[in-house]
């Protein structure tokens, strides 16, 4: 059953058309990666979808409900983790719920149970400076969840991490969403990262989605799959659209 | 080690540059390279600060009630300007020009005015330290409204935020360094700005105070009042920059962390 759908949408810039007509979606509990070009749309695209823009055309459903236009039903995570330097990390994980009317007590009760499951205990009442790329990027992800309802989009996660962190990360992300069972959809511009990390990849191309391709990894997802015949298969297929 | 002993250096290194201004300032009037009537020598004006202290102390409690009321309206004014230009880019463009020529304007050249306006009562006095307070506070906070990341406000309108939340949860937090910037040199100008607006007409203060001496040639008194406004300027500062900290912890903590 599709959690989030995205139907007919379309996005111009003055002259320039971003967004041509474009279908996306995404089922319950699955991780979908979108692939493309720098400066293909992708970005607008969340825009859209997390309801800071408004389409041209099309509408966007959330649990069938038309949400388009409408922010704060889908969360939304950016390259940059932007956790707030002034607020400990308590504080900024659990701001989505109190901008939502929770107490901030309350939230913090809430935020700080997920501390453990995200890996991340013990950092509660730092400040985001005191952390390293990779915990930011995880307490970052924790408030995407926060403020998910189910559903989160998230622009190039990692791309701002080393190699090495971000290889751990992809183990962590794995774990973390078969534990919450979070639907996500995902910008990236690492075909690797697609592939170990999603169950589907749209690849955009020209303001419309070119291709939809499904990844059949063993379960449990694992980062190792990227050195497997199949992985090497689904990324020669990729590169062959995308050249 | 290496550290500690920097710290020590940055800290002599102001306090040798003073002792040497002492020392030539104390040779000239010594050997009255300077005549003594023009320039008195430090320990005349160290006498003078002590035996004349009770009296700036008076003096400054009336100076320092204007300096702390002018440069509370000019924070408030300053404040509610800043946040309706940053709400408004229509006000933003009409009166950035005014704010900025405003400040071409010396205050001495309309202390002579407000006085003939309001009279010699309190009333000019803190309305020139407002004008003299306003500008930097007012464009410290205007500055930090607009450097918030435009990702980071579109982050907080993807989670639900409201134009309030964006400005509680954000921009007022981000705008406190050049707030607190701009409210380190308006505390300083508020005390001047008193001390001035005294010049020109009054009753009690530091200003009227140093009318006076000034009138009576005693130069050494009349260099106690400045040392004393000096003083009482950089108290002022030091309040500005331990209220900073107290404000943004997270500034200094990890400013500590870095240095140690």
């Amino acid at each position: 059953m599709s959690i989030l759908k995205a139907e007919n949408i379309s996005k111009s810039f003055g002259n320039k058309n971003v967004l041509n007509s474009v279908s996306i979606e995404l089922k319950e509990g699955e991780v979908v990666a979108l692939i493309g070009v720098s400066g293909g749309g992708k970005t607008t695209l969340f825009n859209i979808l997390s309801g800071i823009y408004t389409p041209d055309t099309g509408r966007v459903y959330l649990n069938g409900e038309d949400i388009t236009g409408t922010p704060g039903k889908i969360s939304y995570m950016l390259q940059k983790d932007l956790l707030f330097p002034h607020k400990k990390v308590i504080d900024n994980v659990s701001l989505p719920l109190v901008l939502n009317g929770m107490r901030k007590k309350e939230a913090r009760e809430k935020a700080d149970e997920l501390f453990e499951t995200f890996g991340i205990d013990g950092i509660q009442y730092s400040y985001p400076d005191e952390l390293s790329g990779g915990m930011r990027q995880r307490a970052a992800f924790l408030r995407t969840y926060l403020s998910s309802n189910g559903v989160a989009l998230l622009d190039e996660p990692f791309s701002a991490l080393d190699t090495f962190t971000k290889s751990k990360l992809h183990q962590w992300y794995l774990n973390v969403v078969e534990k919450i069972n979070l639907s996500t959809l995902f910008i990236t511009h690492d075909i690797d990262e697609a592939i170990v990390l999603s169950d589907r990849i749209y690849i955009l191309d020209g303001g419309g989605i070119s291709a939809e391709i499904k990844i059949n990894a063993p379960e449990p997802r694992n980062v190792n799959f990227n050195l497997t015949n199949e992985f090497l298969d689904y990324k020669r297929q990729i590169l062959k659209i995308l050249t | 080690m290496t550290k500690k002993l920097q710290s020590i250096t940055n800290k002599i290194a102001p306090a040798a540059a003073v002792a040497a201004i002492l020392i030539i300032w104390y040779f000239c009037s010594d050997f009255e390279v300077v005549p003594a009537y023009m320039l008195p020598s430090p320990v005349s004006v160290v006498k003078a600060f002590v035996s004349n202290f009770g009296i700036m102390l008076r003096q400054a409690a009336v100076t320092l009630q204007e300096a702390f009321y002018g440069l509370l309206i000019g924070i408030i004014l300053a404040f509610i300007l800043a946040v309706l230009m940053d709400r408004f880019d229509f006000l933003y463009k009409a009166l950035y020009p005014v704010l900025v020529i405003t400040q071409t304007i010396p205050t001495i050249a309309i202390a002579p005015l407000l006085v003939l306006w309001m009279g010699f009562d309190m009333a000019p006095k803190i309305t020139l330290v407002v004008i003299t307070t306003f500008f930097p506070v007012s464009i410290g906070l205007l500055s930090g409204f607009r450097s918030v990341d435009k990702d980071a406000v579109n982050l907080m309108r993807a989670m639900g935020a409201g134009r309030f939340q964006i400005f509680r949860h954000i921009k007022f937090p981000g705008a406190l360094p050049s707030f607190f910037s701009g409210l380190r040199i308006s505390a300083s100008y508020s005390v001047v700005g008193a001390v001035v607006s005294e010049w020109l007409g009054g009753f009690e203060g530091l200003g009227v105070y140093m009318t006076r001496v000034k009138k009576a040639y005693a130069f050494d008194k009349m260099f106690a009042v400045i040392a004393f406004i000096s003083i009482v300027s950089i108290l002022l500062m030091g309040i500005v920059s331990l209220t900073e900290r107290v404000s943004m912890p997270w500034l200094f903590k990890n400013k500590n962390k870095k240095e140690n």
